[in-house]
Formats: structure tokens, sequence, C-alpha cells
């Protein structure tokens, strides 16, 4: 497995025009990936992102409260519309107070592609290697209240659909 | 569905490795164990500017992370990769990898609803 890229396939069962919207506006990304976005993304724009807690579940929100606020900054690479979206961040910033304009940032790529009933949506995040240790040792333990958060929504989900 | 808990609890192993590592010398210390076998604080301090102690203390830090361990030889002390914990430390390409499933699949549900 490599540690530098992850890349994630998906068929999702909507128009093509449908998935492009879900991404390349910045308001329904933040609602999808939980971000309050400060403004469009245009190609070459440095955009502040702001860390919001989950609607789903009360105490979820409560936990993520502390994280709550937190800002992003995402700077938009590519919009080729309906094939391709790509922007740069900082993968897991956690701490507040701390510059980290200085530091490597990850690229996100999505491509959309036709496929049999949908969208094959293809996300990949890289560079993963640049980013120094000590910096992934902390993205990783706060990753890892957020992997504990994520299941306990799922628990959820799959508790209501019984 | 507390059999989760089980798969939890080796990213927690996983977090004093990534601090473990988060020096420049114990990453070379790292390196050099990794290539050249297992070996004694002599052989690791030759040829370096780190003092023995220096070096001795890195190695500790090591051991507490579970990285490296030492064996007795003789009068000195053999030092070797714990290669399966320093593994553990791919789990952080693994949490980022679970934490786009999740965010994909509200993506689904946003556009296929």
């Amino acid at each position: 497995m490599s540690t530098d890229r992850i890349e994630k396939k998906i068929l999702l069962r909507a128009p093509r025009a449908r998935v492009w919207r879900a991404l390349s506006d910045s308001a329904e990304f933040g609602s999808w990936f939980g971000l309050k976005v400060d403004g469009p993304f245009v190609a070459g724009a440095t955009i502040r992102a702001v860390l919001v807690p989950t609607t789903v579940n009360a105490e979820v929100a409560k936990a993520q409260k502390t994280h709550e606020g937190l800002v992003f900054e995402i700077t938009i690479e590519q919009l080729e519309p309906e094939q391709l979206f790509s922007f740069r961040w900082h993968p897991h910033v956690i701490e507040r107070g701390v510059d980290y304009s200085a530091e490597p940032t990850t690229l996100i790529v999505f491509v959309l592609e036709d496929a049999p009933g949908g969208v094959m949506l293809t996300v990949t995040e890289s560079g993963f290697d640049q980013i120094p240790l000590a910096r992934r040792a902390k993205a990783f333990s706060a990753n890892e209240q957020g992997w504990s958060i994520m299941v306990g929504v799922l628990e959820e989900y799959v508790t209501r659909a019984q | 569905m507390r059999s989760s808990a089980g798969a939890m609890a080796e990213p927690r192993v996983s977090a004093p490795i990534f601090a473990a590592l988060g020096d420049e010398t114990r990453l070379r210390l790292v390196s050099r164990l990794c290539h050249e076998g297992p070996m004694s604080i002599a052989r690791l301090t030759a040829g370096t500017r780190v003092t023995r102690q220096a070096i001795t203390k890195h190695l500790r830090v090591m051991q507490g992370a579970g990285l490296v361990r030492s064996t007795r030889r003789g009068r000195e002390s053999v030092w070797r990769l714990e290669a399966r914990r320093l593994e553990a430390a791919q789990h952080y390409v693994e949490l980022i990898s679970k934490r786009w499933d999740a965010a994909l699949g509200r993506l689904r549900k946003l556009v296929e609803d």
C-alpha cells in the first residue's frame, strides 16, 4: 500500500451535471464534506473554509465542537466542467494558531466519467510523503478521534435503517 | 457493533510511533537498522557526530514506542528494529482513506436522493 497516495472510486447513480454541482458548488461541497466554505470555487483562488459539526447526531456534534471553527485554506487548481476538479489543502489541520502556510499540501483530484447507470467518480489525494512526520503524528491522533466518531455515526445509521 | 472497538485499538498504537519518528536522528537510526541490520550502540555511533549518550537516549525513546528492541550480546547491547510496529505507521494513510469513504458516502446520499 502506498503511503503517499489514496485513490477512491465510487459509482454515483445521478446525472453528471448533478455530481458536478455537488463538487464544484462550494456550498454543496461543504454540505457533504462538513465545511462552511467562504466564497465560490474559482481556479487559482485560495478560499477559507471553516469546520462545522454534523447535524446528524447531537452527541457527535458535541464531540466535534472541539474542532468547530477551525479554519482550512483550500487552493483551487483546476475546474473543467463535468470532468475534473482539483484543489490543494493541508491535510488534517487541527491546531489553532499554527501557521501552516510554509508546509507542503496534498493534492485532491476528482475525475468524473460516464458509467452504466450513472457517473464513476475517482478521487485521489496525494503528497502525504511530503508531510513532516511529526505533523502526521498529530494529524493521526486527531484522525483517530475522527474515526471513532465516524463509527458512532455509522452505528446510528445502521440502527435507524432496521 | 463492539467489534469495531478492536479495529480502532490498532491505530491508537501508531500515534507514539510517529512521535518517536519525528526526529531526524531517530529517522537516521531507523534507516541504518533497516538497511544494515541489528547492531551495537558503538557501531551506530561510529562515523556520526552524535554522542553515544545521545544515541542511547534516542534508542530508549524508540524502544518506548516499541519501534526497536535490544538484546544482550556479551558485554554489549545489540539493537534491532521491530518491523511489525513500523508497519503500524501505515495506518495513517488507511485512516485518511476511511475518512474519504465516509465523505463519499455522504456525497452519494446528496446526489442520489
